[in-house]
């Protein structure tokens, strides 16, 4: 199964199991999604459950919070990443307050969907990864998977939970990767990264469509006899810090790769909070490899733009050698 | 069930060369579209043709794959940007969503730097760095080329605000869809922009699809010409495939704004004859329903028409109009696939660090 099939395979087990699930989005139904991420659900599930939405994505985000409110589970879908701002409003003013303003006698249990990042030839808004900007938001969630196993326990998990969820999908794995997923609807926990591989001489972290090019710098890592751990984040707000400072205790050194510009980005959250916890274990100071500080730009220089593997295997090696 | 279908189709563009207006004044027919001088149909021929056949050379090079990122193609709607140009003066600002080529073309920007724009180089107009999208000329007034759909209204709305403020007399053409007209600031920029006595042609190009959407399935009022009518803004519905009605509408709606009576909508009925996008298999509707315009209602087709049926032009003068045409594009497919690629230290150019 590819990332997008399973998210598919997540969104029709949601909707069989729970009526209260309703799907909402520009071009969702008919179409089945710019992605074809919602493909056959409306045939499947009806216009009731499926809604194709007017092109209004401040709307599409201030119903799903309305809906929520009312107990149903709304999962709405933006169709890229830089299409999502008008939601803003509604995420940090309303979403992410509801629950604290009704002193907990609401809660929004709603999720939007959410393409994000480069590598697809697209230029500027349909190529952003901004989840720093949402991890930022007191009380929502942001969830990346970066594996079609992932995809479909995390996006069951985030429409089963109380909460609003912004669930970012890496749209340059949407079909590049493919995994075993059993359609069993279990969920996978969220608040907790993945170790995928373990090692002891330096801890990657990362997340979404990096996790690829981070476990091939492993790989090559491994080459040069460097032993590396990778951790994929998959949940970034809130992030499992105890997974983290545990590797890090372990390696001493960590690298994190993330393609979302470097100032402010999440990486430097994770640096900050390694740095505060874990400062006497560090055998070299963390270090970020991420896209820079730049418009993401057309394809013919977006793999300048880009973390490349060979990047993060230098990054990695120079901080094996510090100490 | 709220959602079902309704048997209502959309709007279909007229099939006679009339203009309906839904002003305050209520609703009425203005006449039919006076002819156009010699010049001037043969020049919107040559217009309309230069838009058709780089938009059909775009599309073979992003077959090629010679474009990246996105390619949205105007092909069916030519009338309404060539016959809204005319009725503009040096001055007039124009802005526009993503299907942008056309209107670029229309303001006169070189269809080298368009093309070259397209595949990325250097000599683009945004030197290789913007795309189809996103593309400026300060020297012919044309303010983008937007991505974000809709985001363009209130634009528009503000480069009007600067006309009124420095009393410069000119008018801003902004140009949406009618997937755009769903989208909140644009009745924001209505509301402002009425208040305010705006000068800003709102032209809404409606093409009865927002990607895989009918206007029925989106819309509650399908009639976009009343969109404004609650803020007291007039509107007219427009043969968006007749070049003579859309200068004809063009030109009042200009004075409109000129003479200092605010902002005006013109609806445009119009049809994109290929997908959203280069990448739309466009199930959403049937190729019968895509022939029947074509072979109906042509913009470029109806000017040829008259063109020989009045004897203003013969056959041979218009191969050789084509065969210009022609050059130009090919010219242009040229330069855009041979020039150099932007320099990677362009990442850094033109943005704050
Ligand atoms: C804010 C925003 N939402 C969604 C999109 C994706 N999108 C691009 S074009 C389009 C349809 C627009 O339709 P319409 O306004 O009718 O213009 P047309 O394509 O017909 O020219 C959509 C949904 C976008 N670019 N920006
Ligand atoms: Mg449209």
């Amino acid at each position: 199964m590819t990332l997008v099939e399973a998210v598919n395979a997540a969104l029709a087990r949601a909707l069989a199991d729970d009526s209260n699930v309703v799907l909402l989005g520009e071009d969702i139904g008919v179409n089945g999604g710019v992605f074809r991420a919602t493909i056959g659900l409306q045939q499947r599930f009806g216009r009731e459950r499926v809604v194709d939405t007017p092109l209004a994505e401040a709307l599409i985000g201030g119903l799903c919070v309305g809906m929520a409110a009312q107990g149903l589970k709304p999962v709405g879908e933006i169709q890229f990443m830089g299409f999502l701002y008008p939601c803003i409003d509604q995420l940090v003013n309303h979403a992410s307050r509801l629950r604290h303003r009704t002193q907990g006698r609401l809660s929004c249990p709603m999720v939007l969907r959410v393409p994000h990042g480069a590598g697809i030839r697209a230029p500027e808004h349909h190529s952003e990864s901004t989840e720093a900007m949402l991890a930022h938001i007191p009380g929502l969630r942001v969830v990346m998977p970066s594996s079609p196993e992932r995809a479909y326990g995390l996006l069951l998990a985030a429409i089963r939970d109380p909460d609003p969820v912004i669930f970012l999908e890496p749209t340059r794995i949407y079909r590049a990767v493919k995994g075993q997923v059993e359609d069993n609807g279990e969920a996978l926990p969220l608040d907790v990264a993945f170790v995928l591989r373990e090692g002891r001489d330096v801890t990657l972290i990362s997340w979404g469509a990096m996790v690829r090019e981070t476990m091939a710098a492993a790989d090559q890592l491994a080459a040069e006899h460097l032993d590396a751990e990778v951790i994929d984040l998959a949940t970034l707000k809130p992030y499992d810090a105890e997974t983290i400072l545990a590797s890090v205790a372990k390696t001493g050194r960590c690298v994190i790769v993330h393609e979302a510009a470097r100032t402010g980005g999440f990486g430097a959250e994770i640096a900050a909070s390694i740095a505060e916890r874990a400062l006497l274990s560090l055998l070299a100071p963390p270090v970020r490899i991420t896209g820079y500080d730049t418009v993401i730009p057309l394809p013919r220089l977006e793999q300048h733009y880009m973390p490349s593997v060979g990047r993060i295997v230098a990054a990695a090696r120079k901080v094996c050698q510090f100490s | 069930m709220g959602l079902a279908k309704t048997k209502k189709q959309a709007a279909i563009p007229a099939t006679t060369s009339e203009t309906r207006v839904s002003g305050p004044s209520g609703d009425g027919f203005a006449q039919a579209p006076p002819d156009l001088p010699k010049e001037v149909e043969l020049r919107v021929y040559r217009d309309m043709l230069m838009i058709r056949r780089f938009e059909e050379r775009a599309g073979q090079m992003y077959g090629m794959g010679l474009i990246g990122g996105f390619c949205h193609l105007y092909i069916g709607q030519e009338a309404v940007v060539v016959g809204t140009q005319l009725a503009l003066k040096p001055g007039d600002q124009v802005i526009t969503g993503y299907r942008d080529h056309g209107h670029m073309l229309a303001c006169g920007m070189d269809p080298k730097g368009v093309m070259a724009e397209l595949t990325g180089r250097r000599s683009g107009y945004s030197k290789g760095k913007g795309g189809s999208m996103h593309m400026f000329s300060i020297e012919k007034n044309f303010y983008g080329g937007h991505g974000i759909v809709a985001a363009q209204v209130s634009l528009g709305t503000g480069i009007a605000f600067a006309n009124r403020y420095r009393q410069n007399g000119n008018v801003c053409v902004t140009y949406f869809g009618d997937g755009a007209a769903n989208q909140g600031q644009v009745y924001e920029s209505f509301n402002m922009a009425e208040l305010w006595k705006l000068p800003v042609v709102y032209v809404i190009e409606n093409n009865r699809y927002a990607m895989g959407t009918a206007v029925t399935r989106a819309s509650a009022q399908v009639d976009f010409s009343k969109r404004g009518l609650s803020f007291n803004i007039p509107g007219e519905q427009v043969d968006g495939m007749d070049v003579r009605a859309v200068k004809a509408a063009a030109e009042r709606a200009v004075k409109w704004c000129r003479d200092g009576n605010g902002p005006i909508i013109l609806e445009m009925l119009t049809y994109r004859y290929r997908g959203h996008s280069m990448s739309d298999p466009a199930k959403y509707r049937t190729r019968e329903e895509v022939e029947k315009v074509r072979t109906e209602r042509d913009p470029i087709e109806q000017v040829r028409a008259r063109l020989l049926a009045t004897g203003r032009a013969s056959e041979d003068e218009l191969k050789r109009t084509d065969a210009e045409v022609r050059k130009i594009i090919n010219e242009a497919a040229e330069f855009a696939a041979h020039e150099p690629e932007p320099d990677p230290a362009e990442l850094w150019t033109d943005v704050v660090r």
